[in-house]
């Protein structure tokens, strides 16, 4: 206790000195927790978005289906197993067609992906409802991503061509009943989805579809030599691979940051052990043990740690909690991006990510503090009350 | 003068009659071609030279002469299968499947549409309409419907000179009736003892743009092709 409240009355004592590496070392604590907090919650927010909009909470895949594979999709469908009726006529299973088209925005010709969904699905957000036009005109809905892309309006008419599944080319107009707007961009860019049975009819695959998609009710039997299932982990897969690129890519700032501060106190220390010689031969002379002035020096560093700590709640926690609630604005161009990002990003902080920030800026200024406090178990005391450099 | 006697009983001549007529007058045994493509864009025009060997409807290799970025591309259509030789990746690969369907050097007319040899009478079903007129040549109008199901385009009309057995206009339709793609031949001279249509031009009719012309500079029928030309090795 006593090496306590010493170490503390150095540190305190050392005035200036103490306080910017307290600073320094305050802002990685909230830098660290800021940026992590911010991954996470990009991280939470990208995968409901994903949830919400495209894989609901899992999905059934025809064998054949790659979604990276375009030239698969000619033979991945197969006929809705009986047992799925029930629950996609409740809206609980999302029977999903998936073929490719072409269709002219301003007179050029582009490749798209159409959709086919029933308009009574309740499995995932698409606004499958405002399907509804009279028979003599396809309705359908596309993202504002694509919807902006190739300036379509609600209401326009646009023409597609497809083939059916013999290879015959076809063609009919789409009356465009709804835009949608989503984060997620792998039911918007370059797609347009129609009423199920409207594109089954099309390319003559009655009660065919090529995935399905569930609620939180499971799956009823199917047959597993046609269908496979992809659960939420495999689907997300891919935001998990960005964020955990993104998070060594943010580490390295803070890493930095933390080294800066590291430096700080490493400086000081080494400092504090040349200036306070004749102290330190003073308290050997006194009866103190080496091993006990080494425990007084390091604790003198890595209460830093804690000061520095103590510094960071009472500017962070304010400031990291405005940022939870108000959310970090992403700016436009991030909507293009290949994954689901939000406007803004609510950073999300928890426990853990606090405890181990915490505990791993305390390991490390102790462990800067101690290295050049090793020193003084080399020090003769006669000589350092001398005030002798050794 | 091959309809003469329907058309003095006012009676349409048989579709299989003018379509026996046509392939007898367009069809050789062989064939060597030098054409310009022009393949009419939205912004600019692109031009292409290049000279075609054909056997027949199975066998022909095109070797494309200019741009310099196009100049030593090669093509080879053997029955179904199509390969293809680019100078600059200096490989040979297979078009096939999907890839069939992309457009040939960015025209109007995809790999599909070169690849089609079955005959019409094996996929249609082939009426005549009726006459009609074009550039003031009197024209028979035939349409054929398909019944078989693994066609491309389920309707297609052809507009037929009645004097000269040549399509003047086609016309490829959707399975709802949409117009798809068309296809007008003009500029029709006689050669070698046989009339023949030297440009064509294909539009894709849901895309605007003035479409792709396609102009025969030298065309020779019958004539000795070496067996070597349509062969994988000739295209390196």
């Amino acid at each position: 206790m006593i090496t306590f409240k010493l170490a503390f009355r150095n540190l305190v004592g050392a005035g200036l000195r103490t306080w910017l590496n307290v600073f320094v070392l305050s802002l990685s604590y909230v830098v660290i927790i800021y940026m992590n907090g911010m991954l996470d919650g990009w991280n939470v927010q990208a995968k409901s978005d994903m949830m919400n909009w495209d894989t609901g909470q899992g999905q059934l895949w025809q064998k054949n289906y790659d979604p990276s594979d375009p030239f698969t999709l000619q033979d991945s469908f197969d006929p809705i197993p009986a047992d799925f009726n029930t629950m996609i006529g409740e809206g609980k299973i999302a029977p999903v067609l998936v073929t490719m088209a072409s269709f002219y925005p301003e007179g050029r010709i582009q490749s798209i992906l159409l959709k086919g969904i029933p308009e009574n699905q309740k499995v995932i957000e698409l606004p499958t409802a405002s399907m509804t036009a009279d028979s003599s005109s396809i309705p359908g809905l596309v993202g504002k991503r694509m919807a902006e892309a190739n300036k379509i309006k609600k209401g326009d008419v646009i023409t597609i061509r497809w083939r059916d599944r013999n290879g015959t080319f076809d063609a009919a107009d789409v009356l465009i009943t709804a835009i949608f707007e989503t984060n997620v961009p792998t039911v918007d860019g370059g797609q347009i989805w129609i009423p199920l049975s409207r594109l089954q009819k099309m390319m003559q695959l009655p009660g065919e579809a090529t995935l399905f998609i569930r609620g939180k009710s499971d799956w009823p039997s199917f047959g597993k030599d046609q269908w496979i299932v992809k659960d939420l982990k495999s689907l997300t897969a891919d935001i998990d691979q960005v964020i955990k690129a993104k998070s060594v890519s943010t580490s390295i700032l803070y890493l930095i940051l933390l080294l800066l501060a590291m430096l700080a106190i490493f400086d000081t220390q080494v400092l504090s052990i040349f200036r306070r010689q004749r102290e330190i031969g003073t308290q050997i002379a006194l009866g103190m043990t080496r091993g006990q002035v080494v425990r007084l020096f390091t604790l003198e560093g890595a209460m830093n740690g804690v000061l520095a700590a103590l510094l960071a709640a009472v500017y962070g926690i304010p400031f990291l909690a405005s940022q939870a609630k108000y959310g970090i604005p992403m700016p436009k161009a991030s909507n293009s991006m290949g994954m689901a990002i939000a406007e803004k990003i609510f950073p999300v902080y928890s426990v853990g990510l606090v405890v181990v920030t915490i505990c791993f800026v305390m390991l490390t200024a102790l462990v800067v503090s101690y290295i050049p406090a090793r020193r003084i178990a080399k020090m003769n005391p006669t000589e350092a009350i001398k005030g002798k450099i050794q | 003068m091959a309809f003469l006697p329907s058309v003095l009983f006012g009676q349409n001549p048989s579709a299989s009659r003018i379509i026996e007529q046509i392939d007898k007058n367009m069809a050789s045994k062989n064939r060597i071609m030098t054409a310009t493509m022009i393949v009419h864009g939205q912004r600019d025009d692109r031009t292409m030279e290049m000279k075609v060997w054909s056997e027949g409807d199975k066998k022909s290799f095109t070797e494309y002469l200019s741009p310099a970025r196009d100049k030593g591309t090669k093509m080879l259509k053997l029955a179904d299968q199509l390969w293809m030789f680019a100078p600059s990746a200096d490989r040979i690969i297979q078009i096939s499947g999907h890839m069939l369907r992309q457009s040939v050097m960015g025209s109007d007319l995809s790999y599909e549409d070169m690849m089609d040899d079955r005959k019409l009478t094996d996929v249609y079903n082939a009426v005549v309409i009726g006459p009609d007129n074009i550039d003031g040549r009197p024209c028979w109008v035939l349409e054929l419907r398909a019944k078989t199901d693994d066609v491309a385009y389920f309707m297609r009309k052809m507009w037929i000179d009645q004097d000269r057995n040549i399509p003047l206009k086609e016309e490829w339709y959707a399975k709802a009736g949409k117009l798809l793609k068309q296809t007008t031949l003009s500029d029709v001279k006689k050669l070698n003892g046989r009339w023949f249509p030297t440009k064509m031009i294909y539009k894709d009719m849901l895309k605007t743009g003035g479409g792709t012309e396609f102009v025969i500079n030298d065309i020779q029928f019958d004539v000795n092709i070496p067996e070597s030309i349509f062969s994988k090795a000739a295209l390196r």
